[in-house]
């Protein structure tokens, strides 16, 4: 796993010339969260190994599962496995099936995302929190993704489309890798984050055109290659913002939701290109402390993740901040008899 | 025939999503099949989910809620009353520090939640007129009789108001009490009470670790782990957990900071 190195106070930083880099520990690439909505229960698991347990029912269950699949696609029932539902079904308006012809509301959503470009790269941070209207529901939710070596994504919004958009890409850069010209790993030209960052405009702009959006914000960050002609050979860092309608923008510092208001102003204030890893890391910890006591959809528990030349993509993994709550408003009542009635 | 003249005609709360001009008439199709929960996660198929509880359903959009996990526990000898400290405007917490525990008198105290503004309008008219009471009969006001007049003005004020509070403190009568009074003015004595966004998360660690008796100390603990699972699910819930323990000798007060919090939010 990657072992972040504790974060580099800002302040402390500017009176320093040279930063010390972080001594941090890089294996493999950090393993992320297998793409499935459904809450692992005890009982499921157990279920699991009992039957993983008997060697001869495993090709049967399969094979039912395969037929059944099949007779459901053929017979055309009301609900189906292929993606957007069953063709043939009935446009009757009421209920149930009119719900699923209009722009839906999120369900489950996620917060903001925050990235800023600094030295090395690219950083993003989220926090681990999927809300389900305003109860805290998930507090392990996984919504930094690595999409290939040169690209992480992170989404705010319904975590269900989120998951879907990251399946949808990895399924991509698997084709891409099995119909590549060469099987090689330093042939192959993999997508590079501006293109997937384009190729997630034209996914999004379809489906609001449908009038069914993928209800995220969409942050795309990494390395893009650079553009024929251009005269600089170098992947340069990349990061953007695609939102559910398909608007997207490119700048040095991105934040989505909330972020957008509490989080922009210091980011900018604060941003330098030649930001070291741990100054980084502080940057974006504070606007997560800030999100955290002032947005009521946030947690205090967060990830880091970054994109660099030499380690591509690491996420961290979820990790507590600190938070303050030791000033006078706290400590003195304001509900007295002889306060001024203040809240 | 006698009839008091400024009774109010009864309508159905808008929440219940049945108007009263359909209920006269046979069933239209604009009978809801679905019968709307008081819950953000089960309303009425057709409608947005939009998150919002109860409490906060029918604010208007820039209204402040103090959207919020209120506690009282009585003990042999007073009253624990906790409350969290977060008041929001939809999803932005607009005070992180605010305090839901308003003294009405020397050892009445009321936990608010609902509509920030109708809960502070509704205690100070409270205060004002226990202070006047207890002039006038030259000793203190009872627990009873706070509650009784603050669901008198939240009953007869029920349309306008959106307000949910808990009534306790000690008296000399009946010791420690504790009173509910929610949204459209019941007043409901009870061993424990509990309310706002957050108590729904809440109901059964609080049926399982109350006992009617509780020692202070338990009672102060249980106020103080209940809030902070409270507030580790509910949005609407959080910052610090505010609690006063009223006995016949005074209040003492007291508060958890959000990083000392017996379940980690």
């Amino acid at each position: 796993q990657w072992q972040i190195a504790p974060p580099v106070t800002f302040q402390q930083q500017q009176s320093r010339t040279p930063a010390p880099t972080p001594q941090a520990t890089i294996s493999s690439s950090a393993h992320n969260s297998s793409a499935s909505t459904t809450q692992r229960s005890p009982l499921i698991v157990s279920t699991n190994s009992a039957v993983s347990s008997y060697p001869y029912l495993n090709p049967l269950l399969f094979l039912g599962f395969v037929l059944f699949s099949a007779a459901v696609s053929v017979m055309s029932a009301p609900i189906s496995l292929a993606p957007g539902g069953s063709a043939s079904r009935v446009s009757a308006k009421s209920g149930l099936e009119a719900a699923t012809e209009r722009t839906r509301q999120p369900i489950v959503t996620g917060t903001s995302v925050l990235g800023i470009k600094y030295k090395d790269g690219v950083m993003l941070a989220a926090d681990t929190l999927c809300s389900y209207g305003s109860m805290a529901k998930y507090k392990d939710a996984r919504r930094l993704a690595k999409v290939n070596d040169a690209t992480l994504l992170g989404a705010g919004g319904e975590y269900s489309d989120f998951q879907s958009i990251t399946d949808l890409l990895r399924r991509n850069a698997l084709e891409d890798k099995c119909t590549a010209d060469s099987l090689y790993e330093e042939d192959v030209n993999e997508e590079c984050a501006k293109e997937v960052w384009n190729y997630l405009r034209a996914v999004m702009y379809n489906r609001r055109n449908k009038m069914n959006p993928l209800w995220n914000d969409l942050v795309v960050a990494g390395f893009s290659q650079p553009a024929f002609g251009e005269a600089s050979e170098e992947n340069k860092p990349f990061l953007g913002l695609v939102d559910k309608i398909g608007t997207t923008y490119e700048d040095d510092v991105i934040a989505t939701g909330f972020g957008s208001y509490l989080a922009i102003p210091i980011l900018r204030e604060k941003h330098r290109p030649d930001l070291e890893e741990g100054e980084a890391r502080a940057l974006l910890e504070d606007c997560m402390r800030v999100l955290f006591y002032r947005d009521c959809r946030a947690l205090n528990r967060i990830q880091i993740a970054k994109v660099t030349k030499e380690d591509g993509v690491l996420i961290s993994d979820p990790y507590e901040i600190e938070t303050s709550w030791d000033s006078a408003s706290f400590v003195e009542p304001k509900g007295q008899l002889e306060g001024d009635g203040g809240w | 025939f006698f009839f008091h003249g400024h009774r109010r005609s009864t309508k159905l709360p808008a929440r219940c999503g049945v108007s009263v001009a359909t209920m006269s008439g046979a069933l239209s199709h604009q009978h809801q099949p679905y019968e709307a929960m008081d819950h953000g996660i089960g309303q009425a198929h057709g409608q947005a989910h939009t998150g919002k509880s109860a409490e906060t359903s029918n604010l208007r959009p820039t209204e402040l809620s103090s959207g919020t996990t209120i506690l009282a526990i009585p003990f042999p000898g007073g009253v624990v009353m906790g409350a969290d400290s977060r008041v929001s405007t939809g999803t932005y917490v607009a005070n992180r520090t605010s305090d839901k525990i308003a003294q009405l008198h020397d050892t009445i105290w009321c936990c608010r939640s609902g509509s920030a503004s109708d809960t502070q309008a509704l205690t100070d008219y409270v205060k004002h007129y226990l202070g006047q009471l207890a002039v006038e009969t030259g000793r203190s006001p009872t627990v009873k009789v706070a509650a009784h007049l603050m669901r008198k003005l939240c009953y007869e004020n029920k349309d306008n108001l959106l307000a949910g509070v808990i009534v306790g403190g000690w008296d000399a009568v009946d010791g420690g009490s504790v009173y509910n009074i929610p949204l459209g003015g019941s007043c409901i004595k009870m061993p424990f009470a509990v309310g706002g966004s957050g108590s729904t998360f809440i109901y059964g660690l609080l049926d399982s670790e109350f006992r009617p008796g509780m020692s202070r100390e338990e009672a102060h603990d249980l106020v103080k782990l209940a809030i902070s699972h409270a507030m580790a699910r509910d949005g609407s819930s959080g910052g610090i957990i505010r609690t006063v323990v009223v006995t016949e000798e005074g209040n003492a007060r007291e508060y958890v900071p959000g990083d000392q919090l017996p379940f980690g939010p």
